[in-house]
């Protein structure tokens, strides 16, 4: 059985170490805040200029000067620090921040991601997402393995323009996770179910499969 | 006005002098630190040709939206934009030209802009489309690219309190980028909340010194929210 989206966020979560200062991108990464595991504590980078993101606001709490980097309306947890956005993007471009999760439209074996624009649609911007990229100190990226059409996302070299280089050190699709190194994918655990012919077949880029391969495990 | 009190009481006054081809930093994230007034008042001038560097370009009917509904802006220097079909419309129809930029990189090109330097290397958006066209130089074995600083003929921007000499003092994250655009403008308004005696903030708790500051002039806000998230209680 592939993973959903949720059981993405899961896996991922289990990459997060104690005193992390952790940047989420939106979507499927927004989900990883739920999964912190037991004894870990991380703080939340928003890159509109909070670190230290708490939950949503009750209806009382609810106060139009505190949202966050996807415009949704939060509070800040305890210990947060507010800052301007040339402050927030020096903590990234600085490599302070020690890990993005992000979602994407492909990735290669050399680690390039393409994450923001689709030629001949419409383009609504990059965001924060090239700063992460060339700033952080790990990057993982979240994403379907396939397209709904079976096309391979984990390619020999992206088809899209891309949002940064050399970069991405993790993948974890709804098939398997992979680590990018030495110009290629290398693959180090499946989701339940998923023999590891299925994940070969839908990689389009290198792929090195070294000895049996673990299944993920759920707690 | 006199000495280094920057109050103005209109918003004609607090825009007066801005004309047509002028450039506008302005501060702000989605509609969160936006000077709703003084965009208001760029309305009602009518004021074309307009080049804007903001990370975003506002709602349809709220925001920096609203310059396009009579085709004011010619140009904007934004992150993200589209969240507007009117936006969309004049982009498809050759009526306005966008350069996107990365984030950080808008938020240092501001920053650089205001502190006289006119470049700067990053990293950010190497090997990418936003790379094209520009310097390339290694340093320490790793490729940066080349970005020019911005700056405006005025900023504008969004604070919580001013006082009269115009030290600013901003709330929560409606801070976001109205510190370093405050910077960029040869000529700053600075659209607030409240308006206090100078003394009464705490100078150590400035976060933009009134230097940067031309006008002051007390908004009142809709504060409109672009996304209502909420848990129970």
């Amino acid at each position: 059985m592939s993973l959903n989206r949720e059981q993405i966020a899961q896996r991922v979560a289990k990459e997060l170490a104690d005193g992390y200062y952790v940047n989420l991108g939106i979507g499927i990464p927004t989900l990883v805040a739920n999964y912190v595991p037991e004894g870990i504590e991380v703080m939340l980078q928003s890159e509109n200029g909070l670190l230290g993101m708490g939950p949503y606001p009750t209806e009382d709490e609810l106060d139009a000067d505190m949202i966050n980097a996807g415009k949704e309306t939060v509070t800040a947890a305890k210990g947060a620090a507010i800052f301007n956005s040339a402050d927030s993007f020096a903590m990234i471009r600085g490599g302070h921040v020690d890990l993005t999760v992000l979602g994407a439209f492909e990735v290669d074996q050399h680690g390039n991601i393409a994450s923001w624009m689709i030629p001949k649609k419409l383009i609504k911007g990059m965001g924060g997402a090239m700063d992460l990229v060339a700033g952080a100190k790990n990057i993982i990226v979240t994403m379907t393995h396939a397209s709904k059409h079976g096309d391979s996302k984990l390619l020999e070299e992206c088809s899209l323009p891309l949002t940064g280089v050399n970069c991405v050190k993790k993948i974890v699709t709804d098939l398997a996770v992979l680590e990018v190194k030495d110009g290629a994918f290398h693959l180090l655990e499946r989701a339940p179910g998923v023999s590891v012919d299925e994940i070969i077949s839908k990689t389009a880029g290198k792929l090195i499969v070294e000895g049996d391969v673990p299944e993920m495990s759920f707690d | 006005m006199s000495g280094f009190d920057k109050v103005v009481t209109s918003y004609a006054d607090a825009m007066a002098g801005l004309k047509d081809g002028d450039t506008i930093i302005a501060g702000g994230f989605g509609l969160c630190g936006i000077p709703e007034g003084l965009i208001a008042e760029i309305k009602r001038m009518g004021t074309t040709d307009l080049t804007l560097v903001s990370n975003n370009c506002g709602v349809d009917d709220f925001g920096l939206g609203v310059l396009l509904q009579d085709k004011q802006i010619k140009k904007i220097i934004a992150s993200y934009v589209g969240e507007n079909a009117l936006f969309e419309k004049q982009l498809l129809d050759g009526e306005l030209e966008v350069e996107l930029t990365p984030q950080g990189t808008l938020a240092e090109k501001m920053r650089a802009g205001g502190a006289g330097i006119p470049a700067f290397y990053t990293a950010t958006g190497y090997g990418t489309p936003v790379a094209e066209g520009k310097e390339v130089k290694e340093f320490d074995g790793r490729p940066y690219i080349l970005e020019e600083s911005v700056t405006g003929e005025f900023a504008i921007v969004k604070a919580w309190k001013a006082d009269r000499y115009g030290n600013l003092v901003f709330r929560h994250t409606a801070m976001n980028f109205n510190p370093m655009a405050a910077t960029a403008g040869k000529i700053t308004v600075a659209e607030v909340e409240e308006i206090v005696e100078p003394g009464e903030l705490e100078p150590s708790q400035i976060h933009t010194p009134g230097i940067y500051v031309n006008r002051v002039i007390k908004g009142n806000f809709e504060k409109r929210i672009e996304r209502v998230t909420t848990r129970k209680a």
